[in-house]
């Protein structure tokens, strides 16, 4: 029996799965409060969903708020709250990105969880209006030997390829890092950006009474369905499948041909309003166009095109089924949009019709199951503070002190220290998972993986371009998540700016273990406060985000891992700087910034010694934005020739990476303890390579920004070793062995 | 350039014919009409989502049913990637292309050594030139039944040789094949992605398309 608004307003006492659907008591009353009468089954799938931790934003939303308070930027033309954030960046241009995670469904099946993870995030992008030009994708699995992760990693970057490559999106970046912590639970964050003009910035809103609501893209399925089996079957009889699958099953060439026809519709300017179904399907989508615009809204659900006839009406409103958008079109415009969608064979149906009644109001089969305020379900959910808790372990983890842990004592130690820790898993080449990945495509990728940061060009006739980076430390952000959580911010921000874009806007995804144990909600707490802070004094906006939380095995919660996204503006991309040594004649190598003993957190505490603890190295934001200022000027008037930020592995690292980018050797001579000088991850740093000649004129521009800079050596295209001064030399073809060997090892090797 | 639902590269390959200086005139899957172009190039990409065999759909559309009536009248053709593909679905061009030895999708900058340069599409290159042009597919293994790839090596047909490794296992490191007249040529590697420094590893890939308004002049 169908359970109307009339049968629910007759059957007071019917009881309710609402705790299998994961509402609490009293979350499940205040919802018999606010509709007078109990929620029809309908209306519980859809409160359920959307006052889910992952709609709602529930346990953050308190302290994300600190977000919106900070100071309104120029450059903002949409914030937090849409689809994604959208960043002005000169002649016209809006660029919007954002980072989500799929962290869950790509744990159960990497293969889908990571493709429909790609296809969600672009959605979201194009919703905005935007053509969408790149992803990037930060991943984190379990140690790289370990069984599990030689099932979820292959199957995860195989996923991402699939489905973005069939896109037709280069994928510019991202990083691959192994820690025990993410075992049981792998991080599968994917970013997009998108670019429009300014003027087709499209907004999530149903405005207009007499507007037409029109759903189209895939068919409506069964996939993607959470709690709602639970509902499902415990109200009707069991004809139709029991178990749904709960990860969703992506199609990218739906998806490809969708955002194509999407492109001709906006162009067309046939939409007042437009939203994609991701999580919470038409739940979230119905619910969150009404209440940004009319108000109110009727919808015949029996009008969805469907891929199961069986299908229960919950389960239509809320299964999360793939490639599916949902627009508000004026009735005059709707032949039109029609033609459109028919060109490129997309499926699409009017389902309903925007009106000012404050409600939205669904009938299946002629009957009333939904009517409810909209606004209550998409934005009405409850608000939690939940309890915080220094985490009680934590000064037993800060007392490590790294210091104590031996240190290679000759320089024979050294050289097998520089070549072990450039095999390490966290240090190797990636060729293995990014040459699965379509870096050309679009053929505006100026720089991609293993850069600094993806650049691609905007604009063909200026070259006005964009530069995008990730960057997370979950080590550093579980000895101290305030400090770790502005190290990712400090890092993303000087990959941008070493590639010459000025950083511009800020996106994140906050990775966290479960918001009901008081040490991750603290942990929570003090790295959005640190992140907040860390904008307000670099004077850029978070311009959107996500939050994942219950990241973990058990009661073990991952380290807690903030992914920050940085996008940076370029006026002429041909004057980027890319990392790799020799592309110039003559060419001097300085460090900017100060080294100092910092091991806490460190790559080499960790890969040599299994070591966790003490603190992160210190954060001087002031410093960052010095040296990002350095590193712009100097790539607007030609000055560097290479350049490559230091972080993970320090000077070491960086050395082999763009000795072996450039296939020539180098020589350096360090001055002071010589292994806390290639190991050390002291933050603030950049290592640069540029002509001779020009030297005095970048000395002085660091000199008037006060950073400190320092002669290291010098670049010898005609000696193929690296070679440390009085210490060691490595010939590259021994360290190209090291750095290129370990993930096929791993993972198996495609050949030559 | 053909746009086919899922094609990827059309928009890239106009570039390409632009900077060459050709005009790129946009054609379209469900239109027999050709408008009257000198040359056709089918682009990369995954039409209809590789569904069935990677071209196997794309070979019905109206606008090949003129594509292959033309290229038997001399029309160059050029297939790069998934237009290789779909050649060898309409057997404009013999052989098929199988998934990737290694099972992975490859992208990466390849070396290629040119081996015949009297095609409508590689008279621009010197023989035994060497290129470095990107690859990308996941399906590029070129296979042929062995009297077929003797006759191929005999008449000059192979066009193009991957150097230096063989990035998805293609018997003999066939890159790409013509057609016995020399007008269609079908190729895996994409000179598309080669022809600004700016965002290719090289220019060297423009040389397929200038050879092309070469043959399209004479």
């Amino acid at each position: 029996m169908i359970d109307t608004v009339e049968r629910a307003r007759d059957t007071p006492d019917h009881p309710q799965p609402y705790s299998e659907l994961g509402l609490k008591s009293e979350e499940y009353h205040r919802i018999r409060d606010i509709l007078g009468r109990r929620p029809t089954s309908s209306e519980l799938a859809m409160y359920s969903v959307m006052w889910s931790e992952h709609c709602s934003y529930k346990s953050s939303k308190v302290h994300l708020r600190q977000f919106g308070d900070l100071p309104r930027s120029e450059v903002l033309l949409v914030g937090i709250g849409e689809n994604a954030g959208v960043v002005d960046i000169g002649d016209g241009y809006a660029v919007t990105f954002k980072i989500e995670s799929h962290n869950h469904p790509s744990y159960v099946e990497p293969y889908q969880g990571a493709a429909t993870g790609v296809g969600g995030i672009v959605r979201d992008i194009l919703t905005m209006g935007a053509r969408p030009i790149a992803v990037m994708d930060p991943l984190r699995f379990g140690p790289a030997d370990a069984p599990d992760t030689q099932r979820v990693l292959p199957g995860v970057v195989a996923g991402i390829g699939g489905y973005g490559n069939c896109l037709g999106l280069p994928n510019i970046g991202g990083e691959v890092v192994f820690d025990d912590s993410y075992l049981g639970n792998p991080l599968v964050n994917a970013l997009c950006v998108g670019v429009m003009r300014h003027e087709d910035i499209r907004l999530a809103k149903a405005s207009g009474p007499g507007n037409q609501v029109i759903l189209f893209g895939a068919r409506t399925g069964g996939d993607g369905i959470g709690g709602v089996s639970v509902l499902a079957s415990e109200t009707f009889a069991a004809d139709g499948p029991a178990k749904r699958p709960s990860v969703q099953v992506g199609d990218p060439f739906t998806e490809k041909v969708l955002i194509e026809c999407c492109l001709e519709i906006f162009a067309a300017d046939l939409v007042v309003g437009i939203q994609d179904l991701g999580g919470a399907g038409l739940s979230c989508a119905t619910t969150e166009l009404s209440s940004a615009g009319s108000g109110g809204m009727h919808v015949v659900l029996d009008r969805v095109p469907l891929r199961d006839e069986t299908l229960a009406p919950e389960e239509i409103l809320m299964s999360e089924s793939q490639e599916r958008m949902c627009a508000v079109v004026t009735p005059s415009d709707v032949d039109r949009f029609m033609q459109i969608c028919a060109r490129w064979e997309v499926t699409a149906t009017v389902i309903g019709e925007v009106n000012e009644s404050g409600r939205l109001t669904i009938d299946w089969h002629g009957e009333r199951i939904v009517d409810v305020p909209p606004r209550t379900v998409a934005h009405g959910g409850p608000v939690y503070e939940r309890p915080l808790a220094r985490p009680l372990d934590l000064d037993d983890l800060t007392a490590g002190d790294p210091g104590r842990l031996p240190r290679p004592s000759t320089s024979e130690d050294l050289q097998v220290l520089l070549l072990r820790m450039a095999a390490s898993p966290n240090l190797c080449d990636k060729t293995w998972v990014t040459e699965q990945y379509d870096r050309y495509v679009q053929g505006n990728t100026v720089l991609a993986q293993p850069e600094d940061a993806g650049v691609l060009r905007i604009d063909e006739q200026t070259g006005l371009g964009v530069a995008v980076a990730t960057d997370g430390n979950g080590r550093f952000t579980r000895l101290e998540p305030y400090a770790g959580a502005q190290l990712a911010l400090a890092e993303a921000y000087r990959n941008v700016a070493t590639t010459g874009a000025r950083p511009l806007a800020v996106t994140n995804c906050l990775n966290f273990g479960s918001p009901e144990d008081p040490a991750v909600m603290w942990q929570f707490a003090e790295a959005v406060r640190g992140l907040a802070d860390g904008c307000r004094v670099l004077g850029l906006p978070v311009t959107g985000g996500n939050v994942s939380f219950y990241n973990q095995t058990g009661d073990t919660a991952i380290n807690p891992t903030p992914i920050i996204g940085v996008l940076g503006v370029m006026t002429d991309v041909a004057r980027r700087t890319p990392m790799a040594f020799g592309t110039a004649p003559d060419e001097v190598l300085l460090v900017l910034g100060e080294t100092r003993d910092e091991f806490g957190g460190s790559e080499w505490a960790w890969s040599e010694h299994h070591h966790l603890g003490g603190r992160p190295p210190a954060v001087d934001l002031g410093r960052e934005r010095a040296l990002a200022e350095i590193l712009v000027t100097a790539a607007e008037q030609g000055l560097l020739s290479a350049a490559h930020d230091l972080s993970d592995g320090g000077l070491a690292q960086a050395l082999v990476e763009c000795c072996l980018r450039g296939d020539v050797g180098a020589e350096v001579r360090l001055t002071g303890d010589p292994f806390v000088n290639l190991f050390s991850e002291s933050a603030g740093r950049v290592l640069v390579a540029l002509p001779a000649q020009r030297r005095a004129r970048f000395t002085e521009l660091c000199e008037a920004h006060a950073v400190p800079v320092a002669e290291l050596g010098t670049v010898r295209p005609e000696h193929a070793t690296l070679t440390v001064a009085g210490q060691f030399g490595v010939p590259l073809g021994e360290l190209r062995a090291a750095f290129t060997g370990t993930l096929p090892a791993l993972f198996g090797s495609p050949g030559r | 350039m053909v746009t086919f639902p899922g094609s990827l590269d059309d928009r890239d390959a106009q570039r390409a014919v632009r900077l060459a200086g050709g005009e790129p005139v946009a054609l379209w899957h469900g239109d027999a009409d050709l408008r009257g172009v000198d040359a056709v190039v089918l682009p990369g990409g995954f039409s209809y989502g590789d569904y069935l065999r990677c071209g196997a759909i794309a070979r019905f559309a109206p606008v090949m049913q003129t594509v292959i009536e033309l290229a038997g009248h001399g029309l160059p053709v050029l297939g790069i990637c998934n237009g290789f593909q779909i050649l060898c679905e309409s057997h404009l061009l013999p052989g098929a292309l199988t998934r990737n030895a290694h099972l992975h999708f490859r992208n990466r900058d390849q070396r290629l050594r040119i081996e015949n340069t009297s095609t409508a599409w590689t008279n621009a290159y010197q023989p035994a030139d060497e290129i470095v042009v990107p690859v990308k597919n996941g399906e590029g293994c070129f296979v042929a039944a062995p009297d077929v790839l003797d006759r191929l090596e005999g008449e000059g047909r192979v066009v193009v040789r991957y150097a230096d490794g063989n990035p998805n296992g293609s018997v003999r490191d066939i890159a790409g094949i013509c057609n016995e007249r020399g007008n269609v040529v079908g190729l895996m590697p994409h000179p598309e992605h080669a022809v600004e420094t700016l965002t290719g590893p090289s220019t060297d890939g423009l040389g397929f398309f200038a050879s092309v308004l070469t043959a399209a002049v004479s």
